[in-house]
């Protein structure tokens, strides 16, 4: 066997083998790939408007976004006072409510209503706050949503949304 | 072939594992150092393609299976949002429908290779009986597979088929009704096909397992139907068959890709793509390609029973093979009238599905009965008959022999006897 029929050998073994990989990889995606959301999910979960006009003062409604209950809460001037004098450092996820509203609406305070401790979700109107009780652990939040006693580690969570007017949101 | 292995391991985790579960000595024994006839063509990379296709039906299938909804009412949009919103999801569907294509096809070819080179015979007569219920399991599989699309051709073919069982005398009609689980093919109907679709691929795989088993038990036939007589008749079989059987296997995916990429809908039947209509029956109806010599074979009897009863025959037959050939020579290639009455076989075979396709009326009728009695006749009354009677050719002393000594001899020749000196 001369070097140079070995060193051939070695060419195919080497050139087989990438393009064996290649055509693995290609195989291998498209069966991945099929899992993620098809394009019908994709687009049922695009934007969705909601009209805060019939919202009351001091109401509160539940929207659906790409499956997940969505808090609309019309917060009272009590609400809203009681959110802001807070001294932030003391909570378990500091955080000021002028974070967790749009500037000019502190009176609109829109969360995705899932308990960040293990995804129930919470009551409105409930609890030693006024905010929200979660009744499968006993997690308390207070009127702008922030986590204060119990198991659940963080705030609940904003949704992406944006005023398109003083009495219309988009949410997504 | 009992007994152990002869794997060595080299390291000392699979020392551990080999003592505890030899999986590794198992695929050593049985690919790698297997002997294997030296002389196999490419007849012989079938038996490996049909196990890639079982695997590519199943991975596909199964992920298909996320995605597919069994209820009449949803069915068909399914399939539809398959196609369109699932990410390659028209690739997957055209994979698994041009796949079962594809699979009847090598399965076809493997078994005309098996009749061919009287692979059949003995020792091997229990591994080409299994190899028929392999063929039964795959028609089934096929036929509950094509019903859930729930497309015009999907429902009239569940309708014609089930409808074949009441030509059984006094129970037929309780069968049929079993069968539905209603008084038509509706949702139950649809439903438990999905469950058994599902289901009777894996029934395959345990077949498939006895049937290698059966095979490395006995050992190759190869194209001389001599059996191994010495170390020279064999070779490993990795790399040699390995090999051969990986580039075949690439061949026929080209053929495969070019079924799925370029004319996917070219094998299936555009009324599937209309939604079932249990008012409107479609006005050609006709089985997939490769049901169709079958079929061609069911409309030739103008009786009901015994149409349904020739169906029945025309594979059950093939279980009987071993032992209605009566030739002591394998191979047909030491046969040469068998050869003969063999391709015309073979052509009376794609005959038979040419005609499946063709509306039951004039001269495709009678055509189609003529090859139903040569179908019938090859089997029952040439085979037997020929076994006794041919002349056949003399066999080569051994496979090594019919390598080496046929044309020009391997490797370079003695050398001339040194000139004398001057």
């Amino acid at each position: 066997m001369s070097a140079a029929e070995g060193t051939r050998r070695d060419f195919l073994y080497i050139a087989t083998g990438a393009v064996a990989t290649v055509g693995a990889a290609g195989v291998l995606w498209p069966l991945i790939a099929q899992m993620n959301p098809d394009a019908s999910t994709i687009a049922a979960g695009a934007p969705i408007e909601v009209d805060l006009a019939p919202i009351a003062d001091g109401q509160v409604i539940k929207v659906f976004w790409r499956g997940k209950p969505i808090y609309i809460n019309h917060r009272t001037k009590k609400q809203i006072e009681e959110a802001q004098n807070v001294d932030v450092a003391k909570l378990p996820d500091p955080q000021p409510d002028s974070a967790r509203v749009k500037p000019g609406h502190d009176q609109w305070q829109v969360l995705i209503g899932i308990c960040t401790h293990l995804g129930c979700i919470p009551i409105a109107h409930q609890g030693p706050y006024d905010g929200y009780f979660c009744p499968c652990h006993g997690s308390v939040y207070d009127t702008s949503g922030r986590i204060r006693s119990g198991p659940a580690p963080a705030n609940l969570a904003l949704p992406p949304y944006e005023f398109l007017s003083d009495t219309k949101i988009r949410i997504g | 072939m009992s007994g152990h292995s002869t794997y060595q391991p080299q390291s000392a985790f699979m020392r551990w594992m080999e003592r505890r579960l030899p999986i590794a000595g198992l695929v050593y024994s049985s690919f790698v150092v297997y002997p294997t006839p030296r002389n196999l063509n490419y007849w012989w990379t079938f038996g490996g393609i049909l196990a890639f296709m079982l695997a590519a039906q199943i991975v596909t299938g199964v992920v298909l299976a996320m995605h597919y909804t069994p209820h009449v009412d949803m069915a068909f949009n399914s399939v539809e949002q398959i196609m369109r919103d699932v990410n390659y999801g028209w690739l997957l569907r055209y994979l698994h429908a041009n796949g079962a294509s594809m699979f009847f096809l090598a399965a076809y070819i493997h078994m005309f290779r098996g009749m061919y080179y009287g692979s059949y015979k003995e020792p091997r007569e229990v591994l080409w009986i299994l190899g028929v219920i392999l063929l039964l399991l795959m028609i089934m599989t096929g036929f509950m597979g094509y019903v859930l699309p729930w497309g015009q051709m999907s429902f009239w073919a569940a309708t014609v088929i089930t409808n074949l069982f009441s030509a059984i005398p006094l129970v037929g009609e309780s069968i049929v009704t079993w069968l539905w689980g209603g008084y038509s093919v509706g949702n139950p109907t649809l439903n438990r096909f999905y469950s058994l679709h599902y289901l009777l691929p894996f029934v395959i795989v345990g077949v498939v397992v006895l049937h290698v088993w059966a095979l490395h038990m006995v050992g190759q036939n190869n194209p001389t139907g001599i059996e191994p007589k010495t170390e020279r008749d064999t070779v490993a079989f990795t790399p040699y068959a390995t090999i051969k059987d990986g580039f075949f296997l690439v061949v026929f995916c080209i053929l495969f890709a070019w079924f799925v990429f370029y004319i996917p809908n070219f094998l299936g039947h555009p009324d599937n793509y209309i939604p079932a209509n249990p008012a409107v029956t479609p006005t050609h109806i006709v089985p997939e390609w490769y049901y169709l010599p079958f079929y061609a074979i069911l409309r030739a009897i103008p009786n009901k029973l015994l149409g349904v009863m020739a169906l029945g025959a025309s594979i059950v037959i093939l279980a009987f093979l071993p032992w209605l050939d009566t030739s002591k020579v394998r191979s047909a290639r030491y046969r040469p009238l068998y050869r003969q009455f063999f391709w015309a076989f073979v052509i009376v075979c794609i005959g038979l599905g040419w005609l499946g396709s063709k509306p039951p009326e004039g001269n495709y009728v009678l055509f189609a009965r003529i090859f139903t009695v040569y179908y019938f006749a090859y089997f029952l009354v040439i085979l037997p008959v020929l076994g006794k009677v041919e002349r056949t050719k003399p066999l080569p002393n051994s496979i090594a022999d019919s390598v080496l000594l046929e044309g020009k001899p391997i490797g370079a020749p003695a050398p001339p006897p040194p000139l004398a000196k001057a």
